[in-house]
């Protein structure tokens, strides 16, 4: 085990009544480092989170945070930590500054120091001109990145962000990643939940969760690897009926629709094969397919690949 | 006619109250553990209340008289002692709440032509208790003393005839017994009927909203009145399950009787549910919350309460609470209903009150009505 | 108002709607025409359901007007009710009720008693295994269906379905696309809002929200072209965040995101790799690796909110 690593897992275990929400998960996160968590609502990414600040009590497993035993020595563990929940957890009556000073007040900042801290991290958030306006009333990019002030207030060196940037504007999430990226260089592991996929892929890794378990973990050029030249781009009128004369074509394993085109998944190495067996399926039926190629997988078909098997 | 859309609704939101059960058994256990708590101990009927006896007599006479103390059933003959002190140690330490002393000349005293004394001290502390102990104390002992006395009379040969110049007969109507559940049962009838119409009315309709399907509602054909209709109709007949439970365990539990008939009980209560049906459809109106309209019911049930003549007569109030009271249709329920059960008149002698609901009940159901558009903002 | 054009189901002009001092939607217009699919597109409070609210009836418009399937939706609500189906971003489902009992009861409010109409819609979407499942117990993909369901089990002619895949799998929402494709295709015009840039690739026509302005409207390949004018680059090299504020400071750069561990940049037309190559060699950045790549649908949104 080296030094650097800040976030680590072994073999977490999580029962609800009968129900395994976490199954045998281990991570390692190093400083500098942002891992994904993907998953579908129920796959377990929030418990996984809740079990790494200490909110929920694991039932086997581990965690260490910064090398120190989270059950051993849970204060000097968390000592380090920032956690930012999926809702919006700050109170809607009180102004920037005062939600601040409550969280920086409870980390134990004590004094004038709050005041200090506070206003290097509104101006890190680029948020110093809204101090005094009630929480409630900040749109929800500014909660988003107050909520993100109030987790970093401490200078913690890791981050658990719990889909941070669900139902937020492309702006404002890049506005995130550019704060999260400084965080990150500046030494900090994060681990952050996401739905997106395209916010996975700005990971360093990614893992997949599925019912509890990690099912595959990875850099994310990697995750994709194992799908390139086994995806077909299909456009034509209707496209519709293309997909449905598709999905009668054996070497064809799964039709995806998109909007103006479909997917199709097929076997490694049949590419120039079935794009003849579509092509001649589609002409048979009388229907015009403009353009048949391969296409570069992304996360997504690695994910629906993955909750298909 | 047959509505489908008036029938979805009405059937939805049964489903609903028996898919609930918890809320369901508090509605059927909540009119029960009321009348017990107000028949019983709610109750302002002065019963066995304990008595020292300090007798130093011990002769026939005396007897006689506690005797006549113990057939009465207000007085527990709780405590024989020997003195004074014991009395005073007894009503000290609230075991007793009444002495009764009888000094040792009382059989002599009797026995000749002389006046016996006997001495009653009891607790003030309670009101009520003493107020109708001392009376119930003085009129055991009238009542004996005239035994006594046509007793004398008769030995003498003179006859009870001429014994007293006066005498004033009571006869107390409807309730001769005076019984406070006669009085109270009613009272938990109209209590009930006014709260779970409208605290169950108010958040069945707020909990479409806090969980959206209100919005679903709104842009399906459906008219407000089918809405509105649909949502009250369930709960007007779980509020007139909770009247016939509340008479049948009044009258099995207190004697309560229905003088009037139960038709008539049932059509005026109907009438008064359409009151706390529509207050509840216009705290709904206000209301974001389930809690918030709870609360907000539950404010407008305690001014009912305490200015229908639950438990005070209105009369008796300052003369602005007595103006205040006459928007309180509780009232006017308390009114109607106790004169159904209790002194079994007819509709005839409650024209006023009958029409006091029906305008309370229309009104506060128009506006909501007109308050509850289906619309969101 | 009059429609131009016979196959306008939906004309909305000018709509606005004020909260306070609040402008939730800012002098909206659009159209739809007859078996679109139009994706609303924009992020959370960005005005997407005070827009179909104000369509539908449900609030005042504070300035301009609409119509649907030529109704008003002020003074004629309720002819529009009858024909539409709305999909809330809640899920208007009653926990207490099974699956089968939430279809009868919005099937009974539509005036409609025919089993046949109710197998039909449980066949449609595949819930025949769900009927008696409580709505409480469903997983959320599930949910979505029953909902979905509910939408359309009067067979509506304009489907609203507002956030309809928020918070579902990845697998869950493709089937549930699919079946968006299904109703689309026996005619249903449809008009969904979303927060995934990636699901506006799926739609016809896609309209981008932001603060209450619809930003613009057309076809992907059309926002693509219209708004990305000029290339996007994949941009590997070091340090990032260095790199990041050189190209921010560069005139042929019209836009640089972060993406991940490379960054995006949106140059002008004539441009080429060699000269972005040229220029971060020359701010003495290493590990340039420089690659073209295809606008998404995010390009669009960050180069529509950046002018």
């Amino acid at each position: 085990m080296t030094d650097d690593i800040l976030i680590e897992a072994k073999h977490l275990w999580k029962r609800f009544g009968d129900k395994v929400a976490v199954e045998d998960v281990s991570l390692q996160i190093r400083a500098g480092e942002v891992y994904g968590l993907m998953g579908p609502d129920g796959a377990g990414k929030s418990t996984v989170i809740r079990l790494l600040c200490g909110a929920y009590a694991q039932d086997e497993g581990e965690v260490f945070l910064s090398g120190r035993r989270l059950t051993s020595e849970p204060d000097n563990a968390r000592a380090n930590l920032g956690y930012l929940s999926q809702r919006f957890s700050l109170y809607s009556d009180l102004t920037v500054l005062e939600n601040l000073r409550f969280f920086a007040e409870v980390r134990g900042i004590s004094g004038e120091d709050w005041r200090q801290r506070a206003q290097e991290t509104l101006e890190f958030v680029d948020m110093a001109e809204f101090s005094n306006r009630k929480a409630g009333a900040l749109s929800g990019g500014m909660k988003q990145k107050l909520g993100l002030a109030a987790a970093m207030i401490h200078q913690p060196e890791i981050l658990l962000l719990d889909e941070p940037s669900s139902g937020v504007d492309p702006v404002t999430r890049q506005a995130f990643w550019r704060l999260l990226v400084r965080l990150l260089q500046g030494g900090v592991a994060a681990l952050l939940s996401t739905p997106y996929m395209d916010e996975a892929m700005r990971c360093n890794r990614v893992g997949f969760m599925s019912e509890g378990r990690i099912l595959l973990e990875g850099e994310p050029q990697d995750l994709t690897k194992y799908l390139e030249g086994r995806l077909l781009r299909v456009r034509g009128e209707s496209i519709r009926a293309i997909a449905r004369i598709a999905r009668e074509i054996p070497s064809v394993e799964s039709v995806q629709p998109f909007g103006d085109r479909i997917h199709l998944r097929i076997a490694a190495g049949t590419e120039r094969q079935v794009i003849k067996e579509v092509q001649k399926a589609v002409d048979n039926a009388g229907l015009h397919a403009t353009s048949i190629r391969s296409a570069s997988p992304d996360l997504e078909d690695v994910f629906v690949d993955l909750l298909e098997q | 006619m047959v509505n489908i859309r008036l029938q979805s609704i009405i059937r939805k939101e049964f489903i609903q109250i028996i898919r609930d059960p918890r809320t369901l058994m508090l509605v059927i256990l909540i009119p029960i553990m009321q009348l017990l708590m107000m028949g019983y101990a709610a109750t302002t009927d002065v019963r066995n209340v304990p008595l020292a006896i300090f007798d130093q007599d011990r002769g026939m006479e005396a007897r006689a008289l506690l005797d006549a103390y113990r057939a009465a059933d207000y007085f527990h003959l709780a405590y024989d002692v020997d003195s004074l002190d014991e009395i005073l140690s007894l009503i000290d330490r609230g075991d007793a709440k009444a002495g009764l002393i009888i000094p040792p000349d009382y059989n002599q005293q009797i026995a000749g032509k002389g006046t016996a004394q006997i001495a009653f001290v009891l607790d003030g502390s309670d009101p009520t208790i003493a107020a109708t102990s001392l009376s119930a104390a003085q009129l055991i002992a009238q009542a004996h003393a005239t035994e006594v006395m046509a007793e004398r009379l008769a030995r003498t040969g003179q006859g009870a005839a001429a014994l007293t110049p006066l005498e004033v007969r009571t006869q107390v109507w409807y309730n001769p017994d005076m019984l406070s559940s006669y009085f109270m049962v009613p009272g938990v009838i109209g209590m009930i009927l006014y709260s779970i119409t409208s605290i169950l009315t108010a958040t069945a309709v707020v909990r479409e909203r806090e969980r959206g399907t209100i919005e679903q509602l709104i842009v399906t054909p459906i008219r407000s009145w089918e809405l509105i209709v649909g949502k009250i109709l369930p709960y007007a007949v779980l509020a007139l399950i909770n009247t016939v439970e509340v008479l049948a365990l009044g009258s099995w539990l207190f004697g309560v009787p229905i003088r009037s008939g139960l038709g008539l009980v049932m059509l005026t209560s109907g009438l008064f549910l359409l009151t706390g049906l529509g207050i509840g459809l216009l705290v709904s109106t206000v209301a974001n919350t389930q809690q918030e309209a709870t609360l907000i019911s539950f404010t407008t049930l305690l001014p009912s309460i305490f200015l229908s003549g639950f438990f005070f007569p209105v009369e008796a109030m300052p003369r602005v609470l007595q103006w205040i009271a006459v928007v309180i249709p509780l009232k006017y329920y308390l009114t109607i209903i106790r004169s159904l059960l209790i002194k079994g008149v007819g509709v005839d002698s409650l024209y006023t009150e009958i029409l006091a609901l029906a305008i309370f009940g229309v009104s506060f159901i128009l506006l909501a009505a007109m308050r509850l558009q289906k619309r969101l903002d | 108002m009059v429609s131009d054009q016979d196959d306008v189901v939906v004309i909305s002009e000018g709509l606005t709607k004020r909260f306070g001092d609040f402008t939730a939607v800012d002098n909206v217009s659009f159209r739809i025409r007859a078996g679109e699919v139009l994706g609303y597109l924009g992020p959370n409070g960005s005005g997407k359901t005070t827009t179909i609210r104000m369509l539908l009836g449900l609030l005042l418009p504070s300035a301009g007007q609409s119509q649907v399937l030529g109704f008003d939706s002020v003074d004629e609500a309720e002819d529009i009710r009858q024909r539409v189906g709305y999909m809330s971003q809640k899920f208007a489902l009653y926990d207490e009720l099974t699956s089968f009992e939430n279809l009868t009861f919005y099937a009974g409010v539509y005036g409609i008693r025919d089993p046949d109409e109710l197998t039909a819609t449980i066949n449609l979407l595949g819930l025949e295994n769900i009927q008696n499942e409580r709505a409480s117990d469903l997983p959320l993909g599930w949910r979505q269906r029953l909902a979905l369901a509910t939408a359309i089990v009067h067979k509506p002619t304009i489907l609203f379905l507002d956030e309809p895949t928020s918070g579902v799998d990845p697998g869950a929402r493709r089937d549930f696309w699919d079946l968006i494709y299904e109703l689309a295709e026996s005619g249903v015009t449809i008009l969904v809002t979303t927060h995934y840039m990636d699901e506006a690739e799926y739609c016809t026509r896609v309209g981008f929200m932001r603060r209450g302005r619809l930003m613009a409207v057309g076809t992907p390949t059309e926002l693509k072209e219209s708004e990305v004018a000029g290339a996007v680059w994949r941009v590997h090299c070091t340090p990032l965040l260095a790199s990041l504020d050189f190209l921010e400071t560069l005139p042929i750069v019209r836009n640089v995101s972060l993406s991940g561990n490379h960054l995006r940049a949106i140059t002008e037309e004539k441009s080429s790799a060699q000269n972005l190559e040229q220029a971060l060699d020359a701010a003495g950045l290493r590990d340039v690796h420089i690659q073209e790549t295809a606008p998404t649908l995010e390009d669009v949104f960050l180069s529509l909110a950046g002018n």
